[in-house]
């Protein structure tokens, strides 16, 4: 029973962390392809509406990688080892995100620096969110070569390959997206608000036309995607549901209903996970020979799982509430 | 360098910046609440204005220290997939209440720094308060994780395998109350100095005098109180390692041979050759004193332990020579403020006394840094005392110099923009904090 806690936290910490962190990585894509005049626009919003909860968004990643660590340990340690090379590019892009918001904030000058800080910010926005999309494609991709002999095959084509890759860019196009709907929200000015619907529109046709090219791709690289998404009642009712889902966003969109449109994104995005996660579960990760990993069959010592998941209860009994108490109190202010 | 090396040293690299930004954000949000609070009790806006401009560190502290904080725990994965694989079930449960306290941190930390003037004064006060709270709690979880290292338990190896798993008696392990201890209060030590010598600073050269008089002594009475006490948990710290890790003890004072009567070894340069310390002040009898509490009893050294068991002598020895004596400098340091306090008030605005404080800035930081040499270099060969060698926990991933040195420039460059941005801080206090000159806090 605990360990079906713990799996559920994990999956709840990845989601979470793709909704907030991925609407706050999407303000920073949305930055990097704004018109030089549009980008202080952008800076300013994305300031007001995730200053105050932005150390707490990515929280959600740490939470995600303890309970591997701790509950996982082969999961953890087998990905760390085949993907070290993407896990560093991205730690690399969160060091330099992490630094530059906070610098660009706090620095007490505002000077010429503030485009370093601005430029370092923008790409490691898009970097970070790629590298995680290419780390969770390649976990499924059934690339990772634990036999292999040479250098490129153990710890490079495991994620360099056209599926991996997509997956990645798919990630920034969700992020960007997520990013768009979520600040149409925080503007009043209709031609702001029109501004990000715009951009929402962009991200929209992008994810699209890398929806095609990771079946495309799943294709090249002999990953039955198909089967995955169409092939049990669970992925094919939750996908089935995403679409409604979406053109319903739309009507929200155009109609300007903030709660809903949020609320729909967010649906959507769960959806998803949902649907790409259960198609190999309890499978996490899928190597080349065949072989997987389970959270099923290698989770942690009973003890271990017991006390992790005792410890998530009583921490997400005192962080979700001073979390939503947060949300909501500067949520309030800006409407105020 | 050969990727062991590579992996020890970016690994000693990521400790060593992380720990100076989380020393920081964990210990300055106490100072700031403490003026906070001076403002809300006194009304002098002087205060409110100090803590607001601390605020601004603890922010620019809070997002290095999260971020070197993450890269870590991916690290321990990417450098060390062999020890994680076994000691993530066991030595976990600490980092996953750490999970829940750094939370609760970044969410304080959002009110906090977000919330003037838009919340009860007193609700605000609280939340800055929390931060630096759950600071403390994350920290000493995650030294009782390290301590597990030193003095694993919680397990039962058998061979070759873990078996009988506790993660509860592993988390509350035989040294994590005397590790915590000795680091905490080193934090404060260290982040007290540091912050006071850079308001000495200023007010030597005469910039708003009274914004960084207050200041100095906030920031001046937190390092002080904290360099007194940490003697004391030096003391207690020092008989732990005594009993669970001779080795280490042995290195710390370059003891190389088991005897009687063992002498305390200051300074010197161990000869490991030869197996003896030159140049060193010896005072007979006083280690086996330190460690028993008798000074005829025995202290094991260098020679009960197999040569492949023994970490390296000088690094070691070197390390807690220094941290020992910066901590002595401190505690004159401290011992000279109080004496200033309360029988020559006089000094306290006084140039050399000023000055004094000036040179001890990074003294707290440099004995941290020799601190964790101490207990890292001195737990070698063992990642897991006495079970794991670190040589087998390495991944297999060639090549680890080149992210070695990537990720040396990228910590180097972010001390450098630290650096940068709290001399921008300190310039614009002038324009941003200290709006109308107060009278100097001493006077």
């Amino acid at each position: 029973m605990m360990l079906y806690i713990v799996i559920g936290f994990l999956w709840v910490s990845l989601l979470i962390y793709l909704l907030m962190g991925g609407a706050d990585f999407g303000a920073g894509i949305l930055e990097l392809f704004a018109r030089e005049t549009n980008k202080s626009q952008v800076r300013k919003t994305s300031y007001q509406a995730i200053g105050p909860i932005w150390e707490a968004n990515h929280m959600w990643v740490i939470i995600a990688i303890v309970i591997l660590f701790v509950g996982f340990p082969d999961v953890y340690t087998t990905v760390s080892t085949y993907l070290h090379i993407p896990l560093v590019v991205m730690l690399m892009g969160i060091i330099a995100r992490g630094t530059a918001f906070a610098f660009r904030n706090y620095d007490a000058v505002k000077d010429r620096m503030q485009n370093i800080y601005n430029r370092i910010y923008v790409y490691s926005s898009f970097i970070t969110p790629l590298f995680l999309g290419i780390i969770a494609g390649s976990a499924v991709s059934r690339k990772i070569d634990t036999q292999g002999t040479n250098f490129l095959d153990v710890y490079v084509y495991d994620w360099y390959n056209w599926f991996s890759v997509a997956v990645g860019f798919f990630t920034v196009c969700l992020c960007g997206f997520l990013a768009a709907i979520y600040l149409i929200g925080e503007v009043k000015e209709i031609d702001t608000k029109a501004y990000y619907i715009r951009k929402a529109k962009i991200m929209n046709t992008a994810l699209t036309v890398w929806i095609i090219i990771i079946f495309w791709s799943a294709h090249q690289d002999n990953i039955p995607l198909t089967t995955w998404l169409f092939g049990n009642w669970i992925s094919l009712a939750t996908i089935s549901c995403s679409v409604p889902a979406f053109v319903l966003l739309w009507v929200a969109v155009y109609k300007d209903k903030v709660p809903l449109m949020r609320s729909l994104a967010g649906a959507m995005i769960m959806m998803l996970l949902i649907a790409v996660t259960y198609s190999h579960y309890p499978n996490i990760v899928l190597f080349k020979d065949g072989g997987h990993l389970s959270l099923i069959q290698q989770e942690g010592p009973d003890k271990t799982i017991t006390s992790l998941g005792i410890a998530l209860l009583v921490g997400s009994l005192l962080i979700l509430p001073s979390l939503f108490y947060l949300i909501y109190s500067f949520g309030k202010r800006r409407v105020e | 360098m050969n990727d062991f090396m590579a992996a020890r040293s970016q690994m000693a690299l990521s400790l060593g910046f992380h720990i100076v930004f989380s020393c920081i954000g964990m210990v300055m949000p106490f100072f700031m609440a403490v003026a906070h609070f001076l403002w809300l009790r006194t009304g002098n806006v002087n205060y409110k204005n100090v803590a607001k401009a601390w605020s601004k560190g603890v922010a620019i502290f809070f997002a290095t220290g999260a971020v070197s904080g993450t890269v870590l725990s991916f690290e321990l994965g990417l450098l060390w997939p062999t020890f994680m694989k076994h000691a993530g079930p066991i030595f976990g449960m600490p980092f996953s209440l750490e999970g829940t306290a750094f939370f609760i941190e970044a969410i304080a930390l959002g009110f906090f720094l977000y919330g003037w003037d838009k919340f009860n004064r007193w609700f605000h006060w609280v939340t800055g308060v929390v931060v630096g709270v759950s600071g403390i709690v994350s920290g000493i979880l995650v030294v009782a994780a390290n301590s597990w290292m030193n003095s694993p338990s919680g397990f039962d190896y058998v061979n070759g395998q873990y078996i009988n798993i506790d993660p509860i008696k592993a988390m509350f392990n035989r040294g994590w109350f005397s590790q915590s201890l000795h680091m905490t209060i080193a934090a404060f030590a260290a982040t007290g100095f540091a912050v006071a010598g850079i308001h000495a600073l200023m007010i030597l050269r005469k910039t708003n005098v009274g914004f960084h008089a207050t200041s100095f002594k906030i920031a001046a009475i937190f390092g002080v109180v904290a360099a007194l006490l940490q003697p004391v948990s030096g003391d207690i710290s020092a008989k732990f390692v005594a009993r669970t890790q001779p080795a280490k003890l042995a290195a710390m004072e370059a003891h190389f041979n088991t005897e009687k009567n063992a002498a305390l070894i200051i300074g010197g340069v161990p000869d490991v050759k030869n197996k003896q310390v030159n140049y060193a002040v010896k005072l007979p009898g006083m280690l086996s004193f330190m460690i028993h509490g008798t000074t005829d009893s025995t202290v094991k050294g260098l020679d009960k332990i197999p040569v492949q068991n023994q970490p390296p002598v000088s690094v070691t020895h070197y390390a807690f020579q220094i941290m020992v004596a910066l901590g002595m400098l401190m505690m004159g340091v401290g011992l000279l403020y109080l004496f200033a306090i309360f029988k020559k008030r006089d000094w306290l605005t006084k140039a050399w006394f000023l000055k004094i404080f000036v040179a001890a800035t990074p003294l707290g930081f440099l004995a941290v840094e020799a601190g964790w040499t101490v207990t890292e270099v001195g737990r070698q060969p063992w990642i897991i005392q006495g079970v794991m060698r670190t040589a087998d926990a390495v991944t297999p991933m060639p090549g680890i110099a080149y992210s070695f040195y990537l990720f040396t420039a990228v910590y180097f460059t972010l001390a450098l923009a630290v650096i940068f941005l709290l001399n921008r801080q300190i310039k614009m206090v002038p324009v941003l904090y200290d709006v109308e000159p107060a009278k100097p806090a001493h006077a």
